[in-house]
């Protein structure tokens, strides 16, 4: 478990990078706003906790990898990139603009640590798992992450994926799952629930570890625990709220795909402005 | 005597050949190694051959995090199932990103035959060539199939090859060379070109024999690559013969007859027609009684030719 000081430290990098995620939608007026606010303390684990990566050398061949799934919460990725120095924030403006490299869902491009083209849904845990497999080939000690969303797993190639890397104890993969119960028609238990996913995935093989998702401690710590586990894959259930740190946009299924208006952007960087962490 | 190969056995050799050669070679499969041949390949290096079950879109995802990691995967399903059901898949998670996956998938086409139209793809050449960036490649014989398969293993980026499950008859030698992006001309003629590719290359070598007994001399093209399509060597004898008739085992629409449509379409002159399945579904019957009732055999092309020549 790290220091307190370094929890912090990461609780500090979440409130920063909320801002920007709010920012940068609010300059674009497209995009999800809830997803990236909801997640953002497991992005800002991978990135600045748990991961091995180098943003000055970008391609380095033992670098962990991340395979963002749910790829419309681009915006955290993003805002996790550049503040690990892959490329200047400036970069934000253009994010869902012609020519720029910020597409509004993921698209390839490994120099900026934009490690896969994602954002239709169900994709990314066979691509995560085939980058498992190689890696287990050239006895290369480096871990694969992919993050997913609750609306996701009702995809059925998701399950194809996940019954894979079950049947293949995939170690050295690890899945993080955002459940904040919401999807873009509303919540998935009216629309079709999901649960329970601890229960299926149990079935098919895997380690899972249930936390809260906003809750750093838990999250670093739920990852130091997944890299531990052998012969299994590990999935990390995190229930989560979506819209996080902006009380007007928390757990409210409305905020799963809009952006902020100008007021709503005001009264958002407000409020993040005001949190110091305990 | 000529020898019938089937392209998937070609493949499956050419595989295991390539194997040997380059380590970065992995094969997946989606529980059917024993029809697509990759079952060759699994034999002779188990460490890499990854049977992802009957799970079409997992196989393709699964390919596509191997390209990423440097790998070359060559990914083999019965074609319905590799670029059909998986089509997103393939877009998304292969041309999209521009991956080295390499799609290699067999019983396209009529000639799978009892299992009926659900497992008959005529539409995959229409599903894979309006990709951007991607390859699409269809062998007409053995020979052509391996160097192909070398050819596509050496080019960097998303390629997909189309074979059948039927015997087809060895037309070339060692010594033919196939090039993506290269159309061959395999047989010269005035009156007529024909163009064709796959297992319609073989009856349409046949139809020209007989139509040269007839007074008519037909140039015929092997058009094995239909993404990146030879313009260099089409227009110029589409421009000189004037009369061009397509042939393939796929549908009309979207296959190579459309194809060369959208090449040799802004050019005066030039009538393009069309031989394939028509815009109906396959059935259940034995490969050759399909082929005959699809009108696909070569008496059925001397006859289009005939007519097409009393149209232009």
């Amino acid at each position: 478990m790290p220091s307190s000081e370094k929890i912090k430290e990461l609780q500090e990098i979440s409130r920063q990078l909320r801002m920007d995620v709010l920012q940068m939608l609010h300059k674009a007026k497209s995009g999800h706003t809830g997803g990236p606010l909801g997640m953002m303390e497991m992005m800002v684990a991978l990135y600045f906790y748990k991961m091995h990566h180098d943003p000055k050398n970008p391609l380095w061949e033992d670098r962990d990898r991340f395979i963002l799934a749910n790829g419309h919460t681009a915006p955290a990725l993003y805002a996790c990139l550049a503040h690990a120095g892959y490329f200047p924030k400036s970069e934000f403006q253009n994010l869902r603009q012609l020519g720029s490299p910020l597409q509004g869902h993921p698209k390839r491009k490994p120099e900026w640590g934009i490690e896969m083209s994602t954002g239709s849904l169900g994709q990314g845990l066979s691509i995560a798992n085939g980058l498992a497999l190689a890696a287990r080939l050239d006895k290369r000690s480096t871990r694969i992450y992919s993050m997913h969303s609750d609306g996701e797993a009702q995809e059925g190639m998701l399950w194809e994926g996940a019954m894979s890397a079950g049947f293949r104890k995939l170690d050295n993969r690890c899945c993080l799952l955002d459940f904040n119960n919401v999807q873009i028609d509303g919540f998935n238990k009216d629309i079709k629930d999901v649960s329970p996913l601890d229960e299926k995935f149990r079935a098919f093989g895997w380690q899972v570890f249930t936390i809260d998702g906003n809750n750093m401690e838990e999250v670093v710590s739920a990852l130091d625990e997944a890299e531990k586990v052998k012969g299994k894959p590990t999935m990390i259930i995190a229930k989560t709220l979506i819209g996080k740190g902006v009380s007007i946009f928390e757990n409210k299924p409305a905020y799963h795909g809009v952006t902020p208006s100008d007021a709503e952007l005001e009264l958002a960087l407000e409020e993040l402005n005001r949190i110091t962490p305990s | 005597m000529t020898d019938y190969i089937a392209t998937r056995d070609a493949y499956g050799k050419a595989l295991a050949k390539l194997g040997e050669g380059d380590s970065r070679v992995v094969v997946l499969d989606a529980d059917l190694s024993g029809s697509t041949k990759t079952g060759i390949f699994a034999k002779k290096f188990p460490e890499r051959f990854f049977n992802m079950g009957v799970a079409e879109q997992d196989l393709i995802g699964t390919a596509a995090g191997f390209a990423l990691a440097g790998k070359i995967p060559f990914a083999s399903s019965f074609a319905m199932f590799a670029v059909g059901r998986a089509w997103e898949i393939v877009r998304n998670s292969v041309a999209y990103p521009h991956l080295n996956v390499k799609i290699c998938a067999s019983h396209a086409g009529l000639t799978v035959g009892e299992d009926g139209a659900s497992h008959q793809i005529i539409e995959d050449l229409a599903l894979t060539r309006v990709m951007p960036g991607m390859t699409v490649l269809v062998p007409a014989d053995a020979t052509e199939t391996e160097q192909m398969v070398k050819a596509a293993a050496a080019h960097e980026g998303p390629v997909y090859i189309r074979l059948g499950r039927s015997k087809v008859p060895q037309l070339f030698d060692s010594s033919y060379q196939f090039k993506i992006g290269k159309a061959n001309v395999i047989r010269e003629g005035k009156d007529i070109l024909l163009i064709a590719c796959g297992i319609m290359v073989a009856p349409t070598l046949e139809a020209a024999r007989t139509l040269e007994t007839q007074g008519i001399a037909a140039t015929v093209v092997n058009c094995a690559s239909i993404k990146p399509l030879d313009a260099d060597t089409i227009i110029p004898l589409a421009k000189k013969i004037g009369t061009v008739l397509t042939l393939e085992e796929h549908s009309i629409i979207g296959g190579l007859g459309s194809a060369i449509c959208e090449l040799l379409g802004e050019f005066p002159g030039i009538a393009v027609h069309r031989h394939g399945v028509n815009d109906e579904w396959g059935q259940s019957a034995p490969a050759e009684v399909l082929l005959k009732h699809y009108k696909l055999m070569p008496e059925d092309i001397v006859e289009r030719v005939k007519k097409v020549r009393g149209q232009t």
